[in-house]
């Protein structure tokens, strides 16, 4: 599976892996993997460790997490971006709404 | 008599009842006993049944004990076999020539039955402890024998792939010591297809194998990437990531790379904890050091590596020292260390730029004197020269990339029956990577192509309409769409067409590409969709900024980039 996620055991906390390309073919996964929680978490952390690419369409599924997640009030972390991938975040001006790491 | 094994003891005495007495006391002790009449006699048997313990009387017929001994000591050579001489005669003298005669004891007629049982016991001993050395000695000797024949293939191998690439051009001087490898040095050259030389000097932690074993991914690696046109950058960070993993925390490559362009003269430096190199400015006679600032190879992971160089414009004759710390820490006979005052002091006296090289080993091998070396010694210089000079391949390839451009254009377009099953993305990406300037770029060039032929794909051939993204919903919904009209596709065309230039300093890479649907109203868009918070439009954007301007032609169903480089040699 390219997208995997763990539930911290308080429930508190996703995080969610992206292996491989993020682009549009991951969407439908992508928001299961938020959207399917019994408990909505406080804390969310998007794992790019293993992420090569990420393209326009990602953009846009992250956005729509961060909307998902209470958009002003949502509290994400992007975290371990490889530099091609955290070039794209900071093109985009993601840092500005997300807490990329 | 339990600790002891049952020996075979030899027991020569030409008296009978002497020997009779004494074969019957060594026999009670639980031993096996052969003996002999005279001296002769004794050694034949001796040749014969190899007894562990030799008991001979002193004054015999034929051959004395004396002369016995001696014998029987030779034809026993390495092997300890111990003789007791058994004597009546009790002068200091006669029982010093028992000794000197190669006897280990001797033993006074009339016997006494607990002393004889004594040094039997003690001599056997003595005997075993001797042939476990031996034992040992020998498996030492086929050990070393061993490592060393060892050492001999390990070493053919690493000639063969840390071959010294170009390191015979006519502007390099190098000296690594005859050992060196086993100390973990490696020194690889090769010439890049533009005509400039790339060296790598390095210095492994730690001594013998271990250390000599991380040269080989090494110098493979760069003999692997030098010759394809890769920058010095990407061959570090390849050498280092595989380093990193392959190698045990501890070991890893204190290294400084160069990359030196005769065409342009000047050179790229990249020192990981190595001692400074010099740059040496000919005409002022200056020395400029270059420091180690960063770690050594294999030490960080890729992503907290840094591979940012130094630079520097050369003159021809200025020349490049690259040492290991072999020079610094040689020790004289006081066990000082030859360090950096002196080296430095050698370059201040040196008359003669073309004998610096000579001035430093020879004031090396000076200072540490006629005592052992450590032959730890790797020095090279590298000269700035005009191509021609350099080798061969450095003025064919001056000449070539001196004086003309490099100019291709290609053009691949999508039909309807391929767009569901083929994504030409990674194929365009391949061709441009064949661009040895370009593959530094490979995911922004990705991130241009995927996001233009993304547009011309969903909004062109799929007639896709970006409105549906605005909401949650909708951005589901429009993935459905596309699944559903990509299946259904049955005509329109992507035409990817891409035109690649170079010139002196670097290069321009023109994307067009063009779709076969209505286009949009070009003329009133707005750039920067980057600061919206919509869930789309930002592949334009983020192209914009890639590329500086994103042109589109026609009625909107054209779009151009342009996307220029430059090189960094």
């Amino acid at each position: 599976m390219a997208i995997t996620s763990t539930v911290s055991p308080d429930g508190n906390q996703v995080t969610i892996y992206i292996q491989g390309r993020f682009d549009f073919s991951s969407h439908q996964e992508f928001r299961g993997a938020y959207e399917k929680l019994a408990q909505a978490p406080a804390h969310y952390r998007v794992d790019l460790q293993g992420t090569s690419y990420l393209d326009s369409s990602a953009l846009g599924m992250l956005l729509l997490l961060r909307d998902y997640a209470g958009g002003e009030q949502s509290n994400i972390q992007i975290v371990n971006c490889a530099p091609d991938v955290k070039k794209i975040l900071l093109i985009s001006n993601f840092e500005q709404l997300f807490d990329i790491q | 008599m339990n600790d002891v094994r049952r020996l075979k003891i030899l027991v020569a005495d030409d008296t009978d009842t002497d020997r009779l007495i004494l074969e019957s006391i060594v026999r009670k002790e639980g031993h096996n006993v052969v003996s002999a009449c005279n001296g002769l006699e004794a050694v034949q048997v001796y040749s014969a049944e190899k007894p562990d313990i030799v008991l001979l009387d002193a004054l015999m017929p034929e051959l004395d004990g004396f002369g016995a001994a001696r014998k029987i000591k030779e034809l026993a050579g390495d092997e300890l076999v111990p003789i007791i001489f058994l004597t009546s005669l009790s002068d200091t003298e006669s029982l010093v020539q028992c000794l000197d005669a190669g006897g280990d004891d001797f033993l006074s007629k009339p016997y006494n039955r607990i002393i004889l049982q004594a040094k039997i016991k003690s001599f056997n001993r003595m005997r075993e402890m001797h042939s476990t050395m031996l034992a040992q000695r020998n498996q030492i000797v086929q050990y070393n024998n061993r490592l060393l024949q060892e050492q001999m293939v390990a070493k053919h191998v690493f000639d063969n792939v840390a071959h010294s690439g170009c390191l015979n051009a006519s502007n390099v001087r190098y000296y690594l010591s005859s050992l060196a490898v086993f100390n973990g040095d490696v020194l690889v050259a090769a010439m890049r297809p533009n005509g400039s030389m790339m060296v790598l000097l390095g210095d492994f932690t730690g001594h013998g194998l271990p250390a000599a074993i991380g040269a080989m991914p090494l110098a493979s690696t760069f003999y692997g990437m030098v010759p394809k046109g890769f920058s010095m950058t990407d061959i570090l960070r390849e050498i280092n990531g595989k380093l990193k993993n392959i190698l045990p925390v501890g070991i890893f490559c204190c290294a400084t790379m160069m990359d030196i362009n005769f065409r342009k003269k000047r050179l790229k430096i990249w020192n990981g904890g190595l001692p400074d190199c010099f740059v040496y400015h000919h005409k002022e006679t200056r020395v400029t050091p270059v420091k180690s600032t960063h770690l050594p190879l294999g030490v960080l992971s890729n992503r907290a590596f840094k591979d940012n160089c130094e630079y520097f414009e050369l003159e021809q004759q200025d020349r490049i020292f690259v040492w290991s710390d072999g020079i610094h820490e040689a020790r004289n006979a006081q066990g000082e260390m030859f360090g950096e005052e002196r080296l430095k002091g050698v370059f201040s006296r040196s008359q003669n730029p073309d004998l610096l090289f000579d001035d430093i080993i020879e004031g090396v091998q000076q200072f540490v004197g006629s005592r052992e070396k450590d032959d730890d010694l790797s020095l090279l210089e590298i000269r700035m020269d005009e191509p021609a000079r350099v080798n061969s391949f450095a003025k064919e390839a001056s000449d070539r990339f001196g004086n003309s451009e490099i100019e291709w254009t290609m053009v691949f377009e999508v039909k309807p029956t391929s767009f569901k099953v083929f994504d030409p993305l990674p194929m365009l990406l391949n061709v441009l990577m064949e661009v040895p300037s370009l593959r530094a770029f490979s995911s922004t060039l990705y991130t241009i192509l995927a996001e233009l032929y993304t547009n011309a794909l969903e909004h062109g051939v799929l007639k896709l309409d970006s409105e549906l993204k605005k909401t949650a919903e909708g951005f589901s919904d429009y993935y459905e769409l596309r699944e559903q009209r990509i299946n259904q596709v049955t005509e329109g065309f992507v035409r990817i067409n891409i035109a690649h230039k170079t010139n002196e300093n670097g290069g321009l890479l023109k994307v067009r590409i063009e779709d076969s649907g209505e286009g949009f109203d070009h003329q009133s868009r707005t750039t920067d969709n980057l600061s919206s918070f919509g869930y789309s439009g930002r592949g334009i954007a983020l192209v914009e900024k890639l590329c500086g301007t994103v042109t589109y032609l026609g009625c909107g169903n054209i779009v151009e980039v342009a996307f220029s480089w430059v090189n960094d040699d």
